[in-house]
C-alpha cells in the first residue's frame, strides 16, 4: 500500500473526498448567504433550516407523490424559494429600515420554528433517502504506473454519487457566478447592492429584486439540501450545525464577494478533511481555529472589504 | 443624572421591597423553580449589560454560562470545593474565556460580531464534547451542594434558594453600579455614536472589551450557581440554543432596561416548565415569540410599560432604548428626529 505523508494513500484520498463534499455544501450555502447579504444586508440565520427543508421537500415529494431524485433536484429548490420569497415579502421587508441585527434575530426565530416543526413531526432519528439508480456504484481510481514507477496502485474508491455532488455544486456555483457577474439581471443586483436609491430612480423595481434575490439564495440552500439528502439521512437537525460552520466560513472569507464565498467554502471543507486524517480530535474545531487566526491576522476576512 | 436625595431614597425603598418579596417568595412557590429563575435572570441581566448598554449582540453567551458550569461542577465534585469557592472558580474561568473570546470578537462589528461569538462558542461546545472532565453526553451529575463556608449545609431547597438569591443580588448590584457609573455612560455613548466617542478620545475597543469581559464573568457566575441548584452540568448549558434563549429572554423583557431581562427570564423559564411535557413545541413557541418580538414588540415588556408610563405622565419619550444598539436600533430617520427633539427641548 502506498503511503502519503505517513498515512495510507486511500485513507488520505478518502478524507480529502469527504472534505471536498463538505466543501461543496459549505460553498453553495455561503454563496447563498453572500447573495442575500449583498442586497438585504442581513445574515440569514434560517439558511441552515431552509437547507434542511430542501432535503425534507425532496423526501416528501418521493414519499407522497412518487417524484424521484432528478425532478426533486429542480422542484424542491423552486418550492423552497417560493416559501422564502413569502418570508421576505411579509416578515423581512417590514424590518428593512431597522438595524440589521433585527433581521438576524427574526431569521433565528424562523430557524427555531422550522426545526421545531420538523422535529415535532419526524423526530430526530433521520429518514433514509436512497441514491438514484443512475448514480449508484463506484469507480476504482488507480494511481497510474508513471507515478508509481511500477504497477498501478490502488488510490481510492470514488462513489459515483459523491463525484456528482462535487460536479453539481461546481456547476451551480459557476452558473450563479455567471448570473451575477455577466448578465443584465446580475448587473442590476450588483448595482442595487451599491446604491439602491439610484437603481430605483432608473425605474427598477428594487423591492422585487430584493425578494427575488432572497428566493435565489434560499433556493441554493434547498439545492444543497437535496444534494445532501442521499449522503446524510434527512434529519431535522442537519441544518443547525452546518449553519454555524458556514457562519465561520463567511467570517473567514468575508461576505463581500461571490467568488470569495465559493473559494473559502471549498477550501475549508478540504482543510477540515485533511485535519481528520492527521489529527481527528481537532476536525470539529479546525474551521473555528482558522477563523480565530484570520481574525487576528486579517480582521476583515480573506476576501473582505472591511468590517 | 439626577442625584437628589429623594429619588435615591425612592430607589432604595423599591429595592428593599423587591428584596423582601424575593425573601418571602419561596414560601409560596417551589424554591428550586425560583432558584432556577434567579440563575437565568442573572444570566439574562449579564447578557443585557452587553446588548443593552454596549450595543453588542453576542450569540455565544452559552459558552461562558456552560463552561463555568462545568468548572464549578468539577471543582465542587472532584476537588471538594465549597459552594462559594466553586462559584468563584467557575466565574474566574468564565472571565478568562471572556478575555480570549472578547479580544477576537471585538475585531468585527454588528452582524459579524454576532457570527464570530456564535462560532467561538460552538468551538467551546466541541471542546466540552471531547474533553474528558466533562463526561461527554452524561455531563457531570450528582454535584454536591456542599457546605457554605464549610459550615452551613445547602442541601435543603430553602437553603439553596437563599444562597442563590444572595449571588443574584450581588450580580444585579454589580450590573446596576456598572450601568450607572462613568464607565456605563461612556459605553452608552459608544453605542449611540461610536465615531463621535472615539473622536472625543475614548478608546472604544477597550471599553467594549471590558464590557464583554464583565458580561462574560457574570454569565459565568450565573452558570456556576445553576450547577448547585440542579447538581448537574451538561452539554445543554453550552449549546448554541442556550445562547439563543438568553437573547430571547432579554428581548422579551426589554433590551436596555434593568428589570427587563429578569422579567423575560421568569416568563421563559415558567413557559419551559409548563411546556416540558409537549417536547418540541417549546422550540416552535420560542421561535414564534422571537418573530413576534422582532416584528411587533421591539421594546419588550418592561420597555413597553416604561414607554406608556412616560407618555401617560406627558414626559419625554426615550426612543434611544428601543433597539439592540441605540442609534442603529432606530431607522436613521427616527434617530435624526430624536436628535432634533433633543436639541429642541
Amino acid at each position: 500500500m502506498i503511503e502519503f505523508l505517513g498515512v495510507p494513500l486511500p485513507l488520505f484520498m478518502g478524507q480529502l473526498l469527504i472534505g471536498l463534499i463538505n466543501g461543496s455544501f459549505y460553498a453553495v450555502l455561503s454563496l447563498g448567504l453572500a447573495l442575500i447579504f449583498g442586497l438585504l444586508n442581513i445574515v440569514n440565520f434560517a439558511h441552515g433550516a431552509l437547507y434542511m427543508v430542501g432535503a425534507f421537500v425532496a423526501y416528501l415529494l418521493l414519499q407522497y407523490i412518487g417524484v424521484g431524485y432528478w425532478p426533486a433536484l429542480i422542484l424542491a429548490p423552486i418550492i423552497v424559494a417560493g416559501f422564502g420569497m413569502v418570508i421576505e415579502r411579509f416578515l423581512l421587508r417590514p424590518l428593512h429600515d431597522l438595524d440589521h441585527l433585527y433581521g438576524l434575530l427574526l431569521t433565528f426565530g424562523l430557524a427555531l420554528v422550522l426545526e421545531g416543526s420538523f422535529r415535532h413531526f419526524y423526530g430526530v432519528s433521520g429518514l433514509p433517502y436512497s441514491i438514484p439508480d443512475s448514480l449508484s456504484g463506484a469507480q476504482r481510481l488507480m494511481l497510474p504506473s508513471w507515478i508509481t514507477g511500477g504497477d498501478p496502485a490502488f488510490m481510492m474508491a470514488l462513489p459515483n454519487y459523491r463525484a456528482w455532488v462535487i460536479v453539481a455544486s461546481l456547476i451551480i456555483c459557476t452558473a450563479t457566478y455567471i448570473l451575477i457577474e455577466r448578465t443584465k439581471l446580475g448587473a442590476l443586483m450588483r448595482a442595487a447592492t451599491e446604491n439602491p436609491d439610484l437603481v430605483r430612480a432608473f425605474g427598477v423595481n428594487v423591492p422585487m429584486l430584493i425578494t427575488l434575490t432572497y428566493g435565489l439564495g434560499v433556493g441554493l440552500a434547498a439545492f444543497a439540501g437535496v444534494l445532501a439528502a442521499p449522503i446524510y439521512s434527512v434529519n431535522p437537525i442537519m441544518g443547525s450545525h452546518i449553519i454555524i460552520v458556514v457562519f465561520a466560513i463567511v467570517v473567514i472569507g468575508g461576505l463581500g464577494s461571490i467568488g470569495g464565498a465559493i473559494i473559502s467554502g471549498f477550501m475549508l471543507g478540504v482543510i477540515e478533511g485533511i485535519t481528520k486524517v492527521f489529527y481527528p480530535e481537532a476536525s470539529n474545531v479546525v474551521i473555528f481555529v482558522v477563523m480565530a487566526i484570520v481574525l487576528i491576522v486579517r480582521p476583515a476576512g480573506l476576501f473582505g472589504k472591511g468590517a | 443624572m439626577a442625584t437628589n436625595t429623594s429619588s435615591t431614597w425612592q430607589g432604595w425603598a423599591k429595592f428593599a421591597v423587591a428584596v423582601a418579596v424575593l425573601i418571602a417568595l419561596p414560601h409560596v412557590l417551589y424554591p428550586v423553580f425560583l432558584a432556577k429563575v434567579l440563575c437565568f435572570a442573572l444570566f439574562a441581566a449579564a447578557f443585557n449589560l452587553l446588548l443593552g448598554y454596549a450595543g453588542l449582540l453576542s450569540f455565544g453567551h452559552a459558552a461562558f454560562f456552560g463552561f463555568a458550569a462545568y468548572v464549578s461542577a468539577h471543582t465542587a465534585k472532584e476537588w471538594g470545593f465549597t459552594p462559594e469557592l466553586a462559584i468563584i472558580a467557575g466565574t474566574l474561568v468564565a472571565a478568562v474565556l471572556g478575555v480570549l473570546m472578547g479580544l477576537l470578537a471585538i475585531r468585527r462589528q454588528g452582524i459579524y460580531f454576532a457570527m464570530v461569538t456564535l462560532a467561538l462558542a460552538q468551538m467551546v461546545f466541541f471542546i466540552c464534547v471531547q474533553a474528558p472532565f466533562t463526561h461527554g453526553e452524561d455531563g457531570i451529575q450528582g454535584v454536591p451542594r456542599g457546605y457554605f463556608l464549610g459550615l452551613f449545609s445547602l442541601e435543603s431547597n430553602f437553603a439553596i434558594y437563599y444562597f442563590v438569591l444572595a449571588v443574584f443580588l450581588i450580580g444585579v448590584i454589580i450590573i446596576h453600579r456598572t450601568v450607572h457609573s462613568p464607565f456605563g455612560q461612556v459605553l452608552k455613548s459608544i453605542r449611540e455614536n461610536e465615531p463621535r466617542a472615539i473622536s472625543l478620545g475614548y478608546d472604544a475597543d477597550r471599553y467594549k472589551l471590558l464590557a464583554f469581559i464583565l458580561s462574560a464573568t457574570l454569565a459565568g457566575m450565573a452558570g456556576s450557581t445553576k450547577v448547585l441548584v440542579f447538581k448537574l452540568a451538561s452539554l445543554t448549558d453550552v449549546a448554541w440554543q442556550m445562547s439563543g434563549e438568553v437573547v430571547l429572554m432579554t428581548m422579551l423583557g426589554g433590551v436596555g432596561t434593568m428589570l427587563g431581562p429578569i422579567v423575560g427570564a421568569s416568563i421563559i423559564v415558567t413557559m419551559q416548565n409548563y411546556l416540558a411535557e409537549i417536547g418540541q413545541l417549546t422550540l416552535i413557541i420560542q421561535g414564534l415569540v422571537f418573530v413576534f418580538c422582532v416584528l411587533l414588540f421591539r421594546r419588550g415588556i418592561v420597555g413597553e410599560i416604561k414607554h406608556w408610563w412616560t407618555r401617560l405622565r406627558g414626559g419625554k419619550d426615550e426612543p434611544a432604548h428601543l433597539g439592540p444598539s441605540g442609534s442603529t436600533g432606530l431607522s436613521d430617520g427616527d434617530a435624526e428626529a430624536a436628535h432634533a427633539q433633543e436639541r429642541a427641548s
